[in-house]
């Protein structure tokens, strides 16, 4: 069984963000990057799916960007993947998510996969789609915003969570594109010798212009910092004199400390 | 210009969302023409053309149907947009249908501004001005971000829409509710909630005793009760419990749009946090900016004088 996991590497989301020179998307100076979290789930299963049919599973694991998201694809062969593709983009955020998911489609076309996870969303943009748009370009089954995946032969169960904690519960055979939503596993931290055999692992680099297709269908105009509301007090400083102004404030304002 | 708005139905009922669709549409001034795969006694009211799937036939949850559905929709009313809500419907759908209509999709749009599509980016941090290439463009809006004026009303006219149903790749096997409601959060007039910025399981019991020296339940985000410090009975948030007490406490809440979603008719609202740019800040009436496991004993210290 072939299984491609797609990854994207996004900024810490507690960084103070800027926009950058050309008003379109965030300043990546000064940002610290990490795999986005729903694709270390997308990464986990994945590799459980290994654990679960043994080596017989190839696992894939790829990602566009600059040369910094081979730190994204060299984690995902720490916690199990068997080899990387790395498709060079210096300006990924430039690409909409059709065009993302037209490169993936590109490169995945001919190699007969049977399965590819990737995360419900990235936490940068959060456009949720370039799963979706996988799957209808591949051709695949798909299912989305998964909390429990199983898989018995070729045929696949899942739990896809919905709003007010209800789920689907749906069947579908492979070949499938799946997200990935946060509570579906518990991703495991790569040890020591895994991250040391990792860097054995091949790992393949293409420029993105071998892949390049359709054009954007969206583009960004202009990326802003939102107006701050006036909200509310903002109370900083030394603990002791910020919790005495705390209570004040809740002793003035509310009647739960009458 | 023209709307396909897409109804949302569950178990029997219409979702109260789909009204905000119709909002939508009144701030793009576009013709407004719904879509439901459903019944008929759970028809929107409104005074337009509603399209009408039988849910018994199609299912109420069948994506590879619903998008065939739609696509024979869009053939025969050619809308400019077509949109969804950014809920977990709408993710799974509105791809797809932008997809094999080769359209764009703009997701989760929480304005329109200068004819442009306005987004939220990095978890609210940043905003999005995005402008679609294609003649038809498809659109997720955020919940909540267009509320309808007034009740609805209106008489929908219906008109049957039916495709073969054939084979369809995923079958719909049915609901599953999450595990029941054994604390009721609803009633608490005090929540203190835990995020991950508490840090590990062993800190979340220091916000439980200021939830307990304040009177009131001990709350949690999804990511801290998706890591098991906390039991799922006492999620806050779109996939959790809505909460309105005259007091929340957030500690270590960064303030994802769900968990905002769930906790922002709260009567006073504290953040603590130690990022002073966290969303969290924008519903808050009080942000103290610190680290939760500095500030709260320091708080504690003072409510047990």
């Amino acid at each position: 069984m072939k299984i491609l996991v797609c990854v994207k590497q996004v900024p810490d989301m507690e960084s103070r963000f800027k926009v950058n020179s050309e008003g379109v998307w965030y300043d990546e100076k000064d940002l610290a990057f990490k795999l986005n979290e729903y694709d270390e789930f997308a990464l986990e299963q994945a590799v459980r799916v290994k654990e679960q049919l043994g080596n017989t599973v190839d696992i894939t694991v790829l990602s566009i960007g600059p040369d910094r998201v081979v730190e994204a694809i060299k984690k995902g062969l720490a916690m199990g993947g068997d080899r990387g593709i790395h498709i060079k983009d210096d300006h990924p955020w430039q690409k909409d998510p059709w065009q993302i998911a037209s490169v993936i489609a590109a490169f995945a076309r001919d190699k007969n996969f049977d399965l590819v996870f990737t995360g419900l969303q990235s936490q940068d943009r959060g456009s949720a789609q370039v799963g979706g748009i996988l799957a209808e370009l591949l051709g695949f089954a798909c299912a989305t915003t998964l909390v429990a995946f199983e898989l018995n032969g070729d045929l696949v169960t899942v739990r896809q969570e919905l709003d007010g904690g209800m789920c689907a519960i749906l069947k579908f055979k492979l070949p499938a594109v799946v997200t990935c939503q946060m509570g579906l596993n518990t991703p495991r931290y790569p040890t020591l010798p895994n991250i040391m055999k990792a860097r054995q692992k091949e790992l393949l680099a293409f420029p993105v212009t071998n892949f390049i297709g359709p054009k954007n269908l969206a583009a960004t105009e202009r990326m802003y910092l939102p107006e701050k509301k006036g909200h509310g007090l903002v109370l900083e400083g030394d603990v002791n004199e910020v919790a005495d102004r705390l209570v004040g404030v809740l002793k003035e304002k509310t009647t739960v400390l009458r | 210009m023209k709307a396909l708005l897409i109804c949302e139905y569950r178990q029997g009922k219409l979702l109260e969302s789909t009204y905000e669709l119709l909002a939508f549409a009144d701030v793009l001034a576009a013709e407004r023409v719904m879509l439901l795969v459903g019944t008929e006694a759970a028809a929107p009211k409104f005074d337009g053309k509603v399209y009408l799937a039988d849910s018994g036939v199609y299912g109420e949850f069948n994506p590879d149907l619903h998008k065939r559905l739609f696509l024979d929709v869009v053939q025969k009313e050619h809308p400019d947009y077509i949109v969804f809500i950014h809920s977990p419907y709408g993710w799974d759908l509105a791809p797809r249908v932008a997809a094999a209509l080769k359209a764009a999709q703009v997701s989760e749009i929480i304005g329109v501004k200068e004819g442009k599509f306005e987004v939220p980016s990095c978890n609210a941090k940043l905003r999005r001005l995005v402008s679609p290439r294609s003649a038809q463009v498809v659109l997720t809006i955020q919940a909540g971000a267009f509320s309808p004026q007034g009740k609805p009303a209106g008489t929908p006219q219906i008109e049957q829409v039916s495709i073969e149903a054939g084979s369809s790749r995923v079958e719909f096997i049915g609901y599953e509710a999450a595990e029941k409601k054994e604390v009721d959060l609803a009633k608490a007039e005090v929540i203190v909630s835990a995020g991950r910025g508490v840090g590990k399981k062993e800190n979340v019991e220091v916000i439980a005793a200021l939830a307990r020296a304040l009177g009131g339940e001990l709350g949690a985000t999804r990511p801290v009760v998706d890591a098991g410090w906390v039991e799922h009975t006492r999620q806050v948030g779109s996939s959790g419990q809505t909460v309105s007490p005259k007091l929340y406490v957030a500690c270590g809440i960064s303030g994802a749009i769900q968990h905002i979603a769930g906790m922002k008719k709260s009567g006073f609202i504290v953040a603590i946090n130690k990022d002073k740019d966290a969303p969290i800040g924008e519903v808050a009436d009080v942000l103290v900016v610190a680290d939760v496991m500095q500030f709260i004993p320091a708080l504690l210290a003072r409510l047990k004088k």
